[in-house]
């Protein structure tokens, strides 16, 4: 060797960086998942609980701190791998901070359930890591080990309640129905290879807006969507969600029905709309209109208060994907935007609803059926106040981060001339609202039939539910700077040949 | 019909139909040996795309080493006795004169090619250089963030097989 400087070659070839700044959040995350693992043996178990607990706070805190300082250098990296923009930003903020206010609301129920807490805090941030790449990554391969690393740890974490047999099941139940999910995507992303050449989304979208349109391109966008759906619990592909729901614990519930759900949202949203992909909209429309019946229908028998959440959130999953169906681009931003409004409005009320739902269970969770929430609104006001306004949230009542939700959906629907898609979604709506409201008058207005303790809210769980509950009621009340965001990144989002129509 | 087009359907059926079996079988070791005839096939298949690397990976990654794990396992997990069936008298009466012609088949065509200059390292599309190039450098980062899906993974094992605890959960009963 007779010189020592690297050759210009391979300088190109070493990430600078600005490569690691935009995988910052992902690599902080990280860090702290390490750091639990590591601390876990070394510390006292019964100190290790809140001690871990906090550490899985403070790498989510630092993973929001580091998310910031990304948002100053948007851009590619690695190779045109991730992207750092506007639409990625929002859903790092969003994953991470649902993994956040998680970590505080299972600080007491870890306690309660005795569950050894070690791996959980490191899964929850493991599982960040995950959501948030799926979120920023612009390269199908790389999607797809996001997606297996956010969803192996959400099977992991379901079959946390080690005594219970429900809990196993709910486990093996998600592994083996969502592997089976995630080959089918793996096979979407390999004929997407086979028709186009590439597996980056800006070069497949450049591809098909310049070449034909093969028809393997529509079976890959069919089979990719199969496997997002199920991340989704969209309908036909939901079966799986009361079971799983039913037997994980409670605040995981609140986890996955929102964090995982909003980057399968994400990445659903940036390949539809990057890509353009054709033919969609029968299929959005069919799942949309499938999911929010289902879900509704499925909700209104159920006695289980966590089986009911589930049917609740496949219902609205049916409702965000309406936002979905739109094609022309003007109605693209305005779709795009209200899709990201309402997995954030959606994650506000959802892991608030959860975390009471947790708070309230008790050991063994031996407390989840609609029975024992009898008298609540006289032994616990608080907490009934709590979820009531969460579960109105859900109906979509104004004041409520529900409210603008589905009135931004329905409005980009409307627009996009869905009509009918709609008004099955008003009406499902209305049938919504008699569950919900079924929970509330059971806690005001029957009386208790038997004694079910409530302990007062700790500390942890109540600064999870006023955040929470915070967030519910800014987005019901000052949606606008949130939306604008939205907006501002929709419009990021969509190829340059798209905008230059406009 | 060309012998590419000839061959990847071969390899294609040999493949599904390990797979089919692998699930129809109920001995686990039955079991096993269709995975290896699938992983053989499937490296088969890689090499006619001209991945050579990848098929000889494929070969000793997954038919070898990974198979040996599993059938360690098998066998450590006690799977019983093996069943004398009608099957092996077939396999007998068939494999080994099928054997037998086969190695005939292969020597000749051997023989009758052993002038032809081998294949240059590096003129298919799937050398060892242009994967180690992809690897460490485009694909950079899912290579290094697969290390966080393993991660997860020993994690689930450790939780999902420890010892559950004993204890009954405590709190609130008044």
């Amino acid at each position: 060797m007779t010189h020592f400087l690297f050759p210009a070659q391979l300088v190109q070839a070493i990430p600078q960086g600005a490569d690691y700044i935009r995988i910052l959040p992902e690599l902080v995350l990280s860090a702290f998942g390490i750091v639990v693992m590591v601390l876990d043996p070394l510390v006292n178990e019964e100190k290790s609980q809140k001690l871990l607990g906090y550490i899985g706070l403070g790498g989510a805190v630092a993973g929001l701190l580091a998310t910031w300082y990304m948002a100053q250098y948007p851009g590619l990296a690695f190779w045109n791998m991730v992207k750092a923009d506007g639409f990625s930003v929002f859903f790092h903020v969003l994953v991470i901070g649902i993994a956040a206010v998680i970590s505080l609301s299972s600080f007491e129920y870890m306690a309660v359930q005795r569950i050894r807490a070690g791996e959980y805090y490191a899964l929850i941030l493991f599982g960040a890591v995950g959501m948030c790449l799926m979120s920023s990554a612009v390269e199908l391969v790389l999607i797809f080990i996001a997606l297996e690393i956010s969803s192996i740890s959400t099977y992991i974490l379901a079959g946390f309640r080690r005594n219970e047999a429900s809990s196993s099941e709910s486990s093996l139940k998600y592994f083996l129905l969502g592997s089976f999910a995630t080959a089918f995507f793996l096979y979407g992303v390999a004929l997407m290879f086979g028709a186009t050449g590439s597996t980056n989304i800006d070069v497949i979208s450049q591809k098909l807006q310049t070449g034909p349109v093969e028809l393997l391109v529509y079976a890959a966008m069919a089979l990719m969507f199969v496997g997002l759906g199920f991340k989704v619990a969209a309908a036909p592909f939901h079966v799986w969600t009361p079971d799983v729901y039913e037997g994980a614990p409670a605040p995981i519930v609140g986890f996955m029905s929102t964090a995982p759900k909003a980057a399968a949202f994400a990445v659903l949203l940036r390949v539809v709309f990057t890509i353009n992909a054709p033919g969609r909209v029968g299929l959005l429309w069919v799942a949309a209109a499938l999911s929010m019946t289902l879900g509704n229908v499925g909700a209104l028998v159920q006695t289980n208060v966590k089986r009911l959440l589930a049917y609740s959130s496949i219902a609205h999953a049916g409702y965000l994907l309406m936002a979905f169906a739109v094609t022309s681009s003007d109605d693209s931003v305005s779709g795009i935007s209200a899709a990201m409004f309402y997995t954030a409005a959606y994650a506000a009320m959802n892991v608030g609803a959860f975390a009471v739902v947790s708070h309230f269970a008790n050991a063994g969770e031996r407390y989840v059926s609609l029975e024992d929430y009898e008298g609540l609104g006289r032994s616990s006001p608080l907490l009934a106040a709590m979820l009531t306004i969460f579960l109105l949230s859900l109906i979509g009542i104004p004041m409520t981060a529900g409210f603008f939700a589905k009135f931004y959906v329905f409005s980009a629907a409307i627009k996009a001339h869905l009509i009918w898609l709609t008004l099955i979604g008003v009406v499902n709506s209305a049938v919504g609202a008699y569950y919900y409201l079924r929970i509330i008058v059971v806690m005001y207005m029957r009386e208790a039939r038997k004694e079910v303790p409530v302990a007062p809210i700790p500390l942890g769980l109540g600064v999870a539910l006023a955040v929470s509950m915070v967030a519910t009621l800014y987005l019901g009340i000052l949606p606008n700077r949130v939306l604008q965001y939205a907006q501002q990144s929709a419009e990021e989002l969509l190829p340059s040949s798209l905008q230059s129509l406009k | 019909m060309n012998v590419h087009l000839i061959l990847f359907l071969a390899f294609g059926a040999v493949c599904v139909a390990g797979a089919v079996n692998l699930l129809a079988q109920r001995h686990p070791i039955n079991g096993a040996l269709s995975l290896i005839a699938v992983m053989a096939a499937l490296a088969g298949e890689y090499l006619l795309l001209g991945a050579e690397f990848v098929a000889a990976v494929q070969v000793i990654v997954y038919a070898g080493a990974i198979m040996v794990l599993f059938v360690f396992t098998i066998m450590l997990l006690n799977a019983g006795v093996e069943e004398r069936t009608k099957g092996s008298r077939v396999a007998i009466l068939f494999g080994i004169p099928g054997l037998l012609l086969g190695g005939i088949l292969l020597g000749w065509v051997v023989l009758r090619h052993s002038g032809t200059e081998a294949v240059a390292a590096g003129a298919l599309p799937g050398d060892p250089n242009t994967i180690g190039q992809l690897l460490f450098h485009e694909f950079l980062l899912p290579f290094e963030i697969t290390s966080v899906l393993i991660l997860i993974a020993i994690m689930g094992a450790v939780v999902l097989a420890s010892k559950p605890p004993s204890a009954p959960a405590r709190r609130v009963e008044d």
